[in-house]
């Protein structure tokens, strides 16, 4: 579980975030959802500790992240698992090399034990013979997969994901979106994703937040967010054409 | 850690042996036959020759030279790789898995540089071979001759001020363009701005601690 209170951030003048506070629970997808330069990312961030926010706390299961020592703060890093908006593989290894890695690094297990591990997380994205080849040699869709395996193959206790599926055709789009919701439950993670994508809202949000100019707009399921009466979440959910007419269709059928 | 290591040894110090081996050969030869043509007073001994070209390789041309060619070579090459890593997130990537980033891609390198001075050693070997070879197929100074201001005068602090140097810069190739790589900011336009500037700060630094050093060891 992890709870925010207050959290603010600002780049010189640009207050990017101006006081959210929320609770992710475990074994949930929850979503973070707002247009772009909302501050999705910079939020996502600060739940990593990548930024350190200016004012505010963030609670990890009890522990205030500002109350941890450096090495505590990697300690607890380790049980995090993170997608990059622009995946972050590491481009000196193979697909492989960057599963392996997190392994590699913290764990004692011997090189067949980590094989297999990375052989099952690579399978479950759906990525069979992709294993021998360098980023640079995959299209941005898998390397989105490979990044996905890459943060859960420490069995992560938290997952973060910015923007999954952007760039991935609409079947892997849900495919992913149905594997971070089935990881989620089976390991009990507390998983947060960064979308603007509908379709994920629709599928995989338990629990969405909605950004707009650095405040938390709006709050609530993937059953609430349709029949809200909040504008700007209306406007934003119902911003594409598909959307708008099925809410026409959706009325028509009620009245 | 020790095959990241290898790798650098192997991507910084043996990757960049060729240009080494090249320029001290041929820096040797030119700095041998410009000392030919100056000692054209036939009353000093051609021997001399070999002893100009023995100091000025072994003192400034193999050390000082070939860290400012590696700083060009090693520390653009260290600048763009870490930078690359900070501006496409994999640097955060390393942070958020609980990787010391920093300690992860710098101190491999710091290590790897280490080796350099054998590279110099080489470039000094080579150098002065450039130098025999321009002065007895040039016609400049029979071997003998040559060989004999090779030996003249030989004092090994000269050698071990030399190695002092080398590893000093070898430390400032490693750090300075890590430094620049690690903690640029911007895109990929900012990467190759980095590597200019970190070679710039990389010889700046390297000229005025040779000026130091030898003021301090030779003086
Ligand atoms: N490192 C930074 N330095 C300065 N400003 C930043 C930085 N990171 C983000 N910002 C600013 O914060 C604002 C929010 O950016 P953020 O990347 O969080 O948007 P986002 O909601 O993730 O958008 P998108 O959906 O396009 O990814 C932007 O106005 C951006 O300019
Ligand atoms: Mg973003």
């Amino acid at each position: 579980m992890i709870e925010v209170e207050n959290i603010h951030k600002s780049f010189g003048d640009a207050h990017v975030l101006k006081g959210i506070s929320t609770v992710f629970e475990d074994g949930k997808t929850n979503l973070v959802i707002g247009q772009s330069g909302s501050g999705k990312t910079v939020f996502l961030k600060c739940l990593l500790g990548l930024f350190e926010p200016d004012e505010g706390q963030i609670c990890y299961n009890g522990q205030f992240y500002s109350e941890l020592s450096t090495s505590e703060r990697r300690d607890l890093r380790q049980e995090m698992g993170m997608v990059f908006q622009g995946s972050a593989l590491f481009d000196s290894m193979t697909v492989e090399g960057n599963v392996m890695f997190p392994l590699d690094m913290f764990t004692n297990q011997t090189k067949a034990e980590m094989q297999d591990r990375v052989d099952f997380v690579l399978e479950r994205v759906n990525l069979i013979d992709a294993h021998k080849k360098y980023p640079s040699e995959i299209s941005g869709g898998m390397q989105k997969r490979v990044a996905i395996a890459r943060a859960i193959v420490m069995n992560p206790k938290y997952l973060f994901c910015d923007e999954p599926n952007s760039g991935l055709d609409p079947k892997t789009a849900i495919l992913i979106d149905n594997l971070i919701q089935e990881i989620t439950k089976e390991y009990n993670i507390t998983t947060i994703i960064n979308t603007h994508d509908m379709n994920s809202v629709m599928e995989i949000g338990e629990k969405i937040i909605f950004l707009k100019d650095g405040f938390k707009e709006w709050e609530g399921t993937n059953k609430e967010i349709f029949k809200t009466d909040n504008e700007a979440v209306t406007n934003f959910v119902y911003s594409s054409e598909l959307f708008k007419k099925v809410r026409q269709m959706y009325i028509e059928e009620r009245n | 850690m020790r095959s990241l290591i290898l790798k650098e040894i192997d991507e910084l110090i043996y990757g960049s042996m060729g240009i080494i081996i090249f320029i001290a050969f041929f820096i040797g030869g030119v700095v041998t036959i410009q000392t030919a043509l100056n000692l054209n007073n036939p009353f000093l001994p051609k021997s001399l020759i070999g002893f100009a070209t023995r100091q000025s390789v072994i003192l400034e041309f193999a050390p000082t030279f070939t860290s400012i060619i590696m700083a060009g070579k090693v520390g653009s090459y260290i600048t763009s790789s870490i930078g690359t890593m900070r501006v496409t997130e994999q640097i955060d990537a390393l942070e958020v898995m609980g990787v010391n980033s920093l300690n992860y891609l710098v101190f491999p390198k710091i290590i790897a540089m280490f080796m350099y001075p054998f590279a110099v050693a080489i470039a000094m070997f080579v150098g002065v071979l450039g130098g025999w070879i321009a002065a007895v197929f040039g016609g400049y100074a029979p071997s003998g001759e040559f060989i004999k201001g090779l030996q003249m005068e030989f004092e090994s602090f000269h050698v071990t001020y030399a190695f002092i140097k080398t590893l000093i810069f070898a430390f400032v190739i490693a750090t300075v363009p890590s430094f620049h790589g690690f903690f640029m900011k911007g895109g990929a336009l900012e990467v190759g701005k980095a590597s200019t500037t970190a070679f710039v700060w990389t010889s700046v630094v390297i000229i005025i601690l040779n000026y130091i050093l030898t003021q301090l060891i030779l003086g």
